[in-house]
């Protein structure tokens, strides 16, 4: 099986979509003669034309109004944003548009629009720039989010999410573009809403996704040569949540510990720790606990900025906490 | 820092403790999880283990001292550590630094510091064990009840002495082991039991029988069984067996009261108080007499052994029932009972329940005697067996559609795998 980068499998699902629906387009800051900001859509204007590649100009909320727009028209357009950060501009069409259009239309306009880009932090690029939408993007009905780890998943997580007659977020991350993995060519579909255990384990579930998918495969690395045998559930899709994988997990670990990019208030994890307290009660032998990025905008400073994020030995001191190691 | 070691509540009633001997000296190098002392309950000679890793600085209880749960028996602590004075017994519950350590001791007053909120009037003060709030995990605390364990009797591992799983199952090896990993097998259909509330007519059928006859209503049946064949079947699989094992008459009975068990679930089962606990798995308690007194070691899922599994478990449990060897767990969790007296050649008695089961079988001696088989009189061997039944749990005909089953089996032994 070919190993190819996170851009390129992404880049792979895009090529293949088009070719496959001549709705689909692609709209949005360098996406064309520039062949993206971060190199997804490289080729993609000389195959497909300008009329299926479309640059725009840096104006978020236009650009994302006139996905909305195409979308209503019948066509299948993926809307890229040069980083989430920049999005923000963009939610009102997001949320009040495109989240929303097919419940206030009586279910006579359908939405099959996908917003993409890189989100959360990378490196030294600040508070403005260092941000992880999920939560804010999550709550909202309407919406479907997922945020792939591997290029495997990438790759099928957008094919779905074109397909998908619903509105899709597709997070990505500027330090998983270069990511390598296996990746088949052609039809990978993964399905929206469904977890992967990324590692077995049976003394603690540890819960993430996108870039904290490699720092719980650390820390569990870490935690093994303690003799602790931890689960790595990558959830994949943040909106629907994938409940039973969760609950399974911790039915056969009885603890978990939740890790992401984000700030901790009403985060993901919040929400998944709603969950396991309500439904996986009695399995419980310890509160679940967060690591999370530091409850501050993120400081440009280097070891601060350190400081500030999820690490795998916070995951690995969570762990052995919740196991009542220390 | 120096640390106690307590005298532990090692059975699930134990309330004192003799040290037996001490298996560290002073000055050994103690690892957590090491035997420091052999401990009597009041069930069985258990190990007293360490909790912390150190050297054995100082034996405070004498061999043979009978000490309450809680006292102080040792003092672990750095190599050299000077021990000033004997420490005050402690609690049973480790005093964590960071959680009150019982009822007793917590302050009365509301701090001065703390908001002027209404105070509720504490409760009167009564003995630690009836009113220690018990931490437990939620996970903790559905084992426990499953297993029914009295978390009030389980040292907790967890902060502020929370009762989290590893101190029911001993899983990891330096935690405190109260009811160790086995107290109930984990059941093979995945589901241990069923609870059936109580109905009208059960709650006043309880109540009125317990007026009646004390607080466990017996009443008996008895039978009395033709052996001829199950003695037979007996003789032949011994010979077959040759020196690899032995079947007794009991071991056939076990087993055939395990099966007629399975068949008549209405008798394998506990009374709760508010609702009747019926067991899906069979564990036959096996009444031992020991110098003293009498113990039920258990064989878990006896409808599921052999009758050399049985007859194998049956032997040793009784052996080390009669050296006082037996772990609480395994005389504890029964879910009905057999009583043998027929090496004493009793012809019949009546066995009382051991609550909260609700049923057990009281069997008599195998002798000949002359019946009359088919108008002719001839010599038979034959057994007579008497159910005691807790009506506030089986009925007369329930108790005797068991009984005529397991008298079945055993007159034709081949129903046995019906």
């Amino acid at each position: 099986m070919p190993t190819i980068t996170y851009r390129d499998a992404l880049n792979q699902a895009l090529r293949e979509e088009m070719q496959r629906d001549p709705n689909v387009l692609l709209m949005g800051e360098e996406v064309g003669l520039y062949q993206g900001a971060y190199k997804v859509s490289r080729g993609l204007l000389e195959e497909f034309g300008a009329k299926r590649i479309v640059d725009t100009p840096i104006a978020e909320l236009g650009f994302a109004g006139i996905g909305v727009g195409a979308a209503m028209g019948g066509l299948r357009p993926v809307v890229e944003f040069m980083t989430w950060n920049f999005a923000v501009l963009a939610l009102d069409q997001i949320v009040n548009a495109a989240a929303k259009m097919l419940y206030m239309s009586g279910g006579q306009i359908p939405m099959p629009i996908v917003f993409r880009g890189p989100n959360g932090a990378a490196l030294q690029l600040s508070s403005q720039h260092s941000q992880a939408w999920e939560s804010w993007l999550s709550h909202i009905p309407g919406l479907k989010v997922v945020a792939p780890a591997t290029p495997y998943d990438a790759k099928g997580l957008l094919k779905s999410a074109i397909r998908d007659n619903n509105p899709v977020i597709v997070l990505e991350g500027e330090m998983l573009y270069n990511n390598k993995g296996e990746v088949p060519e052609g039809e990978i579909l993964i399905p929206i809403g469904q977890a992967e255990v990324k590692r077995d384990g049976s003394h603690v579930t540890i819960i993430c996704h996108s870039k904290t998918v490699s720092i719980a495969l650390k820390a569990a690395d870490q935690l093994a040569s303690q003799d602790i045998a931890a689960e790595v559930l990558d959830l994949r899709t943040l909106r629907p949540l994938d409940d039973a994988a969760i609950l399974g997990s911790v039915a056969k670990t009885n603890r978990a510990v939740i890790v992401e990019e984000g700030w901790p208030q009403c985060g993901i994890g919040a929400q998944v720790v709603d969950l396991i307290q309500r439904e996986a009660f009695d399995q419980l032998d310890a509160p679940v606990l967060r690591v999370t990025q530091a409850d501050v905008p993120m400081p440009y400073n280097k070891q601060l900025e350190r400081l500030a994020k999820p690490s795998p030995e916070k995951v690995v001191a969570a762990a052995r906490r919740v196991l009542y190691l220390d | 820092m120096a640390t106690n070691v307590v005298m532990e509540a090692l059975s699930p009633t134990m309330e004192e403790g003799r040290l037996v001997k001490w298996s560290k000296a002073v000055g050994d190098a103690v690892k957590t999880g090491e035997t420091l002392a052999e401990v009597e309950t009041d069930k069985a000679v258990m190990e007293l283990v360490a909790r912390a890793d150190g050297q054995l600085l100082k034996q405070i209880v004498a061999e043979g001292a009978t000490v309450p749960v809680g006292a102080t028996v040792a003092v672990i602590g750095a190599p050299g550590e000077k021990v000033d004075s004997v420490p005050a017994p402690a609690p049973a519950q480790p005093a964590s630094p960071k959680a009150p350590a019982a009822v007793g001791t917590r302050p009365l007053a509301t701090p001065a510091t703390a908001p002027a909120a209404p105070v509720p009037a504490p409760a009167p003060v009564a003995p630690a064990d009836a009113t220690r709030v018990v931490r437990a995990s939620p996970l903790a605390k559905r084992l426990a009840k499953e297993r029914g364990v009295d978390l009030k009797l389980v040292q907790g591992s967890g902060p502020g002495g929370r009762v989290v799983m590893r101190d029911l199952e001993g899983a990891g090896a330096a935690v405190a082991v109260a009811v160790p990993r086995s107290a109930v097998p984990q059941p093979v259909g995945g589901v241990a039991y069923r609870d059936v509330p109580l109905t009208q007519i059960r709650k006043t059928i309880a109540k009125r029988l317990a007026a009646s006859l004390g607080p466990v209503p017996h009443f008996f049946l008895t039978t009395e069984v033709d052996m001829e064949r199950a003695a037979d079947a007996r003789a032949a699989l011994n010979q077959q067996l040759g020196d690899q094992g032995k079947i007794s008459v009991n071991d056939i009975l076990l087993k055939a009261t395990a099966l007629a068990l399975v068949k008549h679930g209405a008798c394998n089962a506990w009374w709760q108080e508010d609702h009747i606990r019926y067991w899906n798995d069979v564990h036959l308690g096996v009444a031992v007499a020991v110098e003293d007194g009498l113990i039920t070691p258990v064989i878990r899922n006896t409808d599921r052994k052999s009758l050399l599994e049985i007859s194998a478990e049956a032997r040793e449990l009784a052996g080390r029932a009669r050296e006082r060897r037996l772990k609480p767990e395994e005389y504890t969790g029964s879910t009905f009972s057999v009583s043998n007296l027929g090496m004493f050649e009793i012809d019949q008695f009546t066995g009382v329940i051991n609550p909260p089961e609700a049923g057990i079988l009281a069997v008599g001696t195998m002798a000949a005697k002359p019946v009359a088989v088919d108008g002719q009189v001839v010599v038979r061997r034959r057994l007579r067996m008497t159910m005691s039944c807790d009506h506030r749990v089986i009925d007369g005909a329930t108790g005797a559609a068991f009984l005529k089953t397991l008298k079945q089996m055993l007159e034709n032994p081949l129903a046995m795998l019906l």
